[in-house]
């Protein structure tokens, strides 16, 4: 595949302009379907039942009362499923607790009836016998000798003997000698940062539609960000083959990587197959929160030297990560990204993965980077402010570039860290003044982006209008991507192509909508389908010319014979080519499968301001500039839509958003009253600044934007609210009683 | 021949060394030989990993070429969200 489209210059004349999104009316008319708006005849209502332990052996469920209750068509139990393949254990653990209940909200037991209100009665008959055990929720005491165990032999041949069987793993990363690094430096820092979970707060809560036939087929509708995921887990889970499942993708009301796993679907379509009816499942909020996966919360320790110029001599981390209950919590890209703005002769990390009775972390944006930036990027800030440096020039002279060799091992292709930093010292936020109890954190931020499995099909249709079929649901305007990137291939207006995102059954496998892989590795797809298509329609042109296809060029939307000698024929549009299709052969198309890998990496800078009351310690977001590589925008809406997200939910997990479990292990604060994400009236509008260092994997340079915006925003508030209150806070989230007591604290030290 | 750089829990399992040489053209001729002389590695191999080839991030496209004088790195297993 060629694969070298930005090394010459390209006119676009569709990629960056703003049309309007295809599914905007859709949704600002509420006409949009999402997951809970799928009904079917004859559908059921699912219910859950729920563990109200943290951690609890079950010696039985009793669930005959429920099964005699009228209007209950089918009670499930973690009885009802076999044993599964072992990459799938886990998650059916997660979706229907086995011998244990390993978190306050785990499922135990699930009914389907034939209204809410009778499933709401079954659950109450449910009759689950438990024996309590004790529980930890927290990182740093789940990793002690003496710790409550979760497992016993998942411990990885990474761990040193003699930890508790909670911590799962450990990885290292780096180069160089820290200590001798450290030996060179002025000034060191040392501190340990704690983060808390936070949950991905996407505000359509989990919802499926399930169907299954006595002859083994199924369908399923759900909203998710990945339904050949979907597909594939529940198949396996279930015992069915994956061809006999069919997925389809609702409109999703945001996923930020939290819709990359299941939660309700197997269990749906074992109620949907036991009761032989179709069953319909909606988590509530306390659900989402309770039971659907948050991120990590982190325990961190930092270790940095400078010299009194600026220069770092040594960086290291120590990175602690609680994923809930099960392996696998994203400490390792922690660990991996936590350096990686920086270009350090001697740097190290070392990550654990730690299980505690928390539900079982999932992906969010960037997962594990955000935090691992938290800490890096404060203690960064602590040292350049102490020199009376100017942060963003201690991050120029010590930023990485092309040919730094990363602190996660590769040497660095052309990248945009610097162009972020120059971009943010020459923006008026920087320079701006700043009042009493105001302060200004800056912040930079990585993450790697990635592609995966990929399929786009490209139909023309007798009229001469395109549809693109994707496999991946459109969580941030990439129909609208889509649309844009095979109209500029083709040569035509954007309101002739419509992309749909196609069911399991449509196309070939797609990974999931995550790591910021659509608009590179899906926009990539669609492009090769379309020059497929062209190819083809330049075969029929040159049939009815009567000349050799090799002698037809595609130019705006039109067949053109190549040059003179090619004779004289006036262009064949594509409409006039489709119109001809039957006559030339049969229908036209175009289609692309690809393992589209090879994603470029992604940086951003951040600046805030920050006003801080000194009577309440609420914190106010004055003013937010985001700066980032796009490599090339295609829709400049969206991608500074990304930018923005990405910063107000990291606003968010360093101001407001945090689980609170008391001492019980139970969840104190499953609903937005008391999980506060940040609303439009809290923030001011979040300037965005687009940069474009062309990505050469894409063949219109295309970087992903989705993630590396929720990756600087903890540290770059921190760093503001610590300069606003004249103490370092370690601390998230940077709650209004937090802030409060360091701003006494200093007042009586200063006192 | 291809220098492969193992990141510091990886070197390790494969005796201690941060560079290993293996006979490779593809990616998946680096999994095998990697697994193949360093048993040391394989727990890692099978729970997954990704491979930065040139500064770029490969997962599991076989077939991907390495030449002798690329920069081969093997990592974590990348997830995004």
């Amino acid at each position: 595949m060629a694969l070298d489209d930005t090394k010459k210059t390209r006119d676009f004349k569709v990629i960056g302009t703003r049309p309007d999104r295809p599914d905007g009316i859709d949704k600002v008319t509420g006409r949009a379907r999402f997951g809970a708006d799928m009904v079917l005849p004859g559908m059921l209502t699912g219910r859950v039942l729920r563990s109200p332990h943290a951690h609890a052996r079950i010696r039985s469920i009793d669930i005959s009362k429920a099964e005699a209750l009228p209007g209950v068509k089918a009670v499930v139990t973690r009885a009802d499923f076999d044993a599964v393949p072992d990459d799938v254990a886990d998650i059916l653990d997660n979706c229907m607790a086995g011998e244990k209940a390993l978190y306050d909200g785990h499922a135990v037991a699930a009914v389907a009836a034939t209204s809410a209100a009778v499933a709401r009665k079954a659950l109450k008959l449910i009759e689950v016998d438990y024996e309590v055990l004790p529980h930890v929720t927290d990182v740093d005491a789940a990793m002690k000798p003496d710790a409550p165990v979760l497992h016993e032999g998942r411990q990885q041949e990474t761990v040193p003997k003699g930890m508790s069987p909670n911590v799962i793993a450990r990885s290292e990363f780096g180069h160089g000698d820290i200590e001798a690094g450290l030996a060179k430096a002025d000034r060191v820092v040392e501190r340990t940062f704690r983060t808390a979970a936070t949950h991905q707060g996407y505000i359509e809560p989990h919802a499926c539609v399930a169907t299954m036939s006595s002859d083994g087929q199924g369908d399923l509708w759900v909203c998710t960000q990945g339904h050949y995921m979907v597909r594939n887990t529940c198949a396996a889970i279930l015992g069915l083959e994956q061809g006999q499942l069919r997925v389809t993708a609702s409109e999703i009301g945001g996923g930020f990587g939290g819709k990359t796993a299941v939660f309700l679907e197997p269990v749906a379509l074992m109620l949907a197959r036991k009761s032989g009816r179709p069953v319909k499942m909606v988590m509530s909020r306390s659900e989402v929160l309770r039971a659907s996966g948050p991120t990590s919360s982190t325990s961190i320790d930092v270790k940095i030297g400078m010299t009194k110029a600026g220069k770092i001599t040594a960086g290291m981390a120590e990175l602690r990560y609680q994923g809930g209950a099960w392996p696998g919590s994203p400490v390792d890209m922690g660990a991996m990204s936590a350096f990686a703005p920086y270009d350090l002769e001697n740097v190290k990390t070392i990550g654990w993965d730690v299980v505690s009775n928390r539900p079982k972390a999932a992906a969010y944006r960037a997962p594990g980077a955000p935090m691992a930036a938290f800490a890096v990027e404060s203690a960064v800030d602590e040292l350049a402010k102490g020199f009376g440096l100017d942060p963003l020039e201690v991050r120029l002279m010590n930023g990485a570039d092309e040919g730094t060799k990363a602190s996660y091992g590769p040497t660095y292709p052309a990248i945009g860290l610097k162009a972020t930093l120059e971009a943010a010292k020459a923006h008026p936020h920087w320079s701006a003044p700043l009042g009493e109890n105001q302060g200004r954190g800056v912040a930079c931020g990585f993450w790697f982006n990635f592609g995966g499995d990929t399929c786009v099909s490209l139909n023309i249709t007798p009229d001469g209008t395109v549809t693109v079929s994707e496999g991946n649901p459109d969580i941030g305007g990439s129909r609208a991507s889509m649309t844009m990137m095979a109209a500029e291939e083709l040569g035509i207006p954007y309101e002739q192509v419509r992309t749909i995102i196609a069911d399991t059954g449509s196309l070939g496998q797609n990974e999931v909508t995550d790591g910021s892989r659509v608009t590179f590795a899906v926009g990539l797809a669609t492009i090769e389908a379309a020059r497929a298509a062209k190819r083809e329609m330049c075969r029929r042109a040159a049939m009815v010319w009567g000349i050799d296809e090799e002698a037809v060029d595609w130019e705006d939307g039109a067949a053109r014979p190549a040059g003179p000698n090619a004779g004289k024929f006036p262009p064949m549009t594509l409409k006039e080519i489709a119109a001809i299709a039957s006559n030339t052969g049969g229908p036209i198309a175009g289609h692309h499968e690809v393992n589209a890998e090879g994603a470029g990496v992604s940086f951003a800078t951040h600046m805030v301001d920050v006003e801080l009351d000194r009577d309440t310690g609420s914190t106010k977001i004055l003013r937010y500039t985001v700066l980032q590589d796009a490599g090339k925008a295609v829709h400049p809406s969206y991608v500074e839509g990304q930018f923005q997200g990405g910063a107000v939910q990291g606003i968010g997990w360093a101001l407001n958003e945090e689980y609170v479990y008391g001492e019980d292990g139970i969840l104190q604060n499953p609903g937005f009253l008391d999980y506060r994400i940040p609303v439009a009236s809290d923030l001011p509008m979040i300037d965005t600044v687009i940069l474009e260092i062309p990505n050469p994997g894409h063949p219109y340079g295309v970087r992903g934007v989705g993630e590396t915006s929720i990756v600087p925003p903890l540290a770059a508030v921190a760093n503001a609210v610590s300069a606003a209150a004249g103490v370092r806070m370690t601390d998230l989230p940077l709650s209004p009683p937090k802030v409060l007591a360091a701003l006494q604290g200093r007042a009586r030290t200063e006192a | 021949m291809v220098k492969v750089l193992l990141w510091g829990s990886l070197a390790d399992a494969a005796d201690g060394q941060r560079e290993v040489q293996v006979e490779a053209g593809t990616l998946r001729e680096l999994l095998d030989g990697l697994g193949g002389n360093f048993p040391g590695l394989r727990a890692e191999l099978e729970r997954g990993v990704s491979v930065s080839i040139d500064g770029r991030i490969y997962n599991d496209a076989w077939f991907t070429p390495i030449h002798e004088d690329s920069e081969v790195v093997l990592l974590k297993r990348l997830k995004g969200g």
